[in-house]
This record gives structure tokens, C-alpha cells and sequence, in this order.
């Protein structure tokens, strides 16, 4: 096994979760766009974890996904908070701290 | 050299398992079902779960099935089903500058995918495959206690956090 193929499939996961972010408009799939996102750098994590031999990455996905499952629940708090107040989830709609 | 690495069974699962996370992956971004793009989802973080298996990271393999496809998916479901009348398609998920993220993506792939070949060539990940061996979670439980305690604390107090903040924003009063 190669290391690039491990950094090749991460940095692709990685674009894919960004466009995502970029281009939906409905909270959940842009919260769905960002698990992308963590979910590439975890697969970046091992793969350096082990080549050089080390449990560190492994330490540190496991925070990862801990840092994730947190901001799933605070983000899917917010998205419930918004739609009671508002009736909509779409991001676009939400402009009153726009300059 | 690259030809005699592509025999391995391991490259070729995963060969299979990336392409099964690319196509899904694109579809999370893509369909136009939040349901779907949320059983999309399920396939890439199953498969990234089997990436690790083969990087030999059991316990985080373990972690990944337990907390993303059991945990977070299921968030995700109640999410949907509690901020949305109805289930099936609809055409207004994406942004009206949707097509602006194209090219970011794309560009941001082609410096990266630059980057990588260029740092790491074909350089493998470790000289003999055979001596992988899985990661005891001892070792790890070492990792976590020992250098990384302090992190661990403070990832503690944020899910101690996250836990009451989620609480207070859904409330209803």
C-alpha cells in the first residue's frame, strides 16, 4: 500500500465535503458536508499513524470523532432552534448579521 | 513497482471500498432526498470504518461503527424528520451559486492532489505489509492517559458542553 492513496482519497472526500458545504442550501445536508470533511481527516490521521509507527494518530481520530459527535448534536440543536423560530432551514434566508 | 503493489489483496479492498465512498460521497452532495443523502451517508462512513480496518486501527474502526453509523445518523434522521413536513424529494436544496462550488472543489483537489504526489510519490506506507499488526487498545488507552490526558479533559468539559447547550437551545418554553 501507497501512502498517497490513503492522502489521495482524504484529499478527494475532503473537496467533495467542501462543495457541499459550499453549494447546499438546507442546514442538515450542510451539517451531513462537514461529517465529509472530518471523516477525510480521520482517514489522513491513520494513514500517518501508521507510517510512522505511532498509536498518536489513532489517539487523535478518536478525538476527532468525539469533537464530531459533539458538534452534531449542538449543530442539530441550533438547525431545531431555527426552524421553530422561523418555519425554514434554508441558510439563505438567514441574512440579519449580513454587513 | 506500482504494477506488483496492485496484486496485494489489500489494495484492491481498498480500491473497492474508495470507489464505494467517492460514488457515495458524491451522491450525499448531490441527491435531492435529505433521507437518501443520509443513507448515502451511512455508506461512506461504513467505508471509511474499513479503511481503518486496513490502515489496522481496530478500535477506532469499532468507534466509528459505534458513534457515526449508530449515534450520529440517528441525530441525523431526528434532525430531518423533525424540521421538515414531508420526507420525499424536493429542488430547493441547493443554493442558487451552487455551481461556484465546482471549481473551488476542483482547484482545491488539484493543489492538494499536487501536493501529495509531489511530497509522497509512490513511497509506501510501510516497507512490508505483512508486519502490520492490529493496534492493542492498551496501547492506546496508554496514549489517551498518558501524553494526551490534558486533551482528554478538556474533550470531556466540551461534551459536557455540547450535552447542556443542546439541551438549553431545544428546550420549549
Amino acid at each position: 500500500m501507497l501512502t498517497t492513496q490513503f492522502l489521495l482519497l482524504g484529499a478527494v472526500l475532503f473537496c467533495i465535503g467542501v462543495y457541499g458545504v459550499l453549494a447546499r442550501k438546507n442546514a442538515v445536508m450542510v451539517l451531513m458536508s462537514i461529517e465529509l470533511i472530518l471523516n477525510s481527516v480521520n482517514i489522513n490521521l491513520l494513514a500517518f499513524s501508521v507510517r510512522h509507527g505511532s498509536v498518536d494518530g489513532n489517539t487523535f481520530a478518536l478525538y476527532i470523532i468525539a469533537i464530531a459527535a459533539a458538534e452534531v448534536g449542538v449543530g442539530l440543536a441550533m438547525v431545531l432552534l431555527i426552524y421553530r423560530n422561523r418555519r425554514t432551514i434554508a441558510l439563505d434566508d438567514l441574512s440579519e448579521m449580513k454587513g | 513497482m506500482i504494477a506488483a503493489d496492485l496484486l496485494v489483496a489489500q489494495n484492491v479492498g481498498f480500491g473497492i471500498i474508495s470507489l464505494l465512498m467517492i460514488v457515495g460521497a458524491l451522491r450525499v452532495v448531490t441527491v435531492n432526498n435529505v433521507v437518501h443523502a443520509a443513507l448515502w451517508l451511512v455508506i461512506v462512513l461504513s467505508g471509511a470504518a474499513a479503511q481503518y480496518l486496513l490502515l489496522s486501527a481496530e478500535f477506532v474502526a469499532i468507534t466509528q461503527v459505534l458513534v457515526y453509523v449508530g449515534a450520529v445518523m440517528v441525530l441525523f434522521l431526528f434532525g430531518t424528520m423533525l424540521t421538515r413536513a414531508r420526507i420525499g424529494a424536493e429542488s430547493d436544496l441547493n443554493n442558487k451559486n451552487w455551481a461556484l462550488g465546482i471549481p473551488v472543489a476542483l482547484l482545491m483537489l488539484g493543489v492538494m492532489s499536487y501536493v501529495i504526489i509531489d511530497g509522497f510519490g509512490d513511497e509506501r506506507l510501510i516497507e512490508n505489509p505483512g508486519e502490520m499488526t492490529p493496534i492493542p487498545v492498551q496501547v492506546i488507552s496508554d496514549d489517551i492517559f498518558g501524553p494526551y490526558l490534558l486533551p482528554f479533559w478538556a474533550l470531556s468539559f466540551v461534551l459536557l458542553v455540547a450535552v447542556i447547550g443542546a439541551i438549553v437551545l431545544a428546550r420549549k418554553d
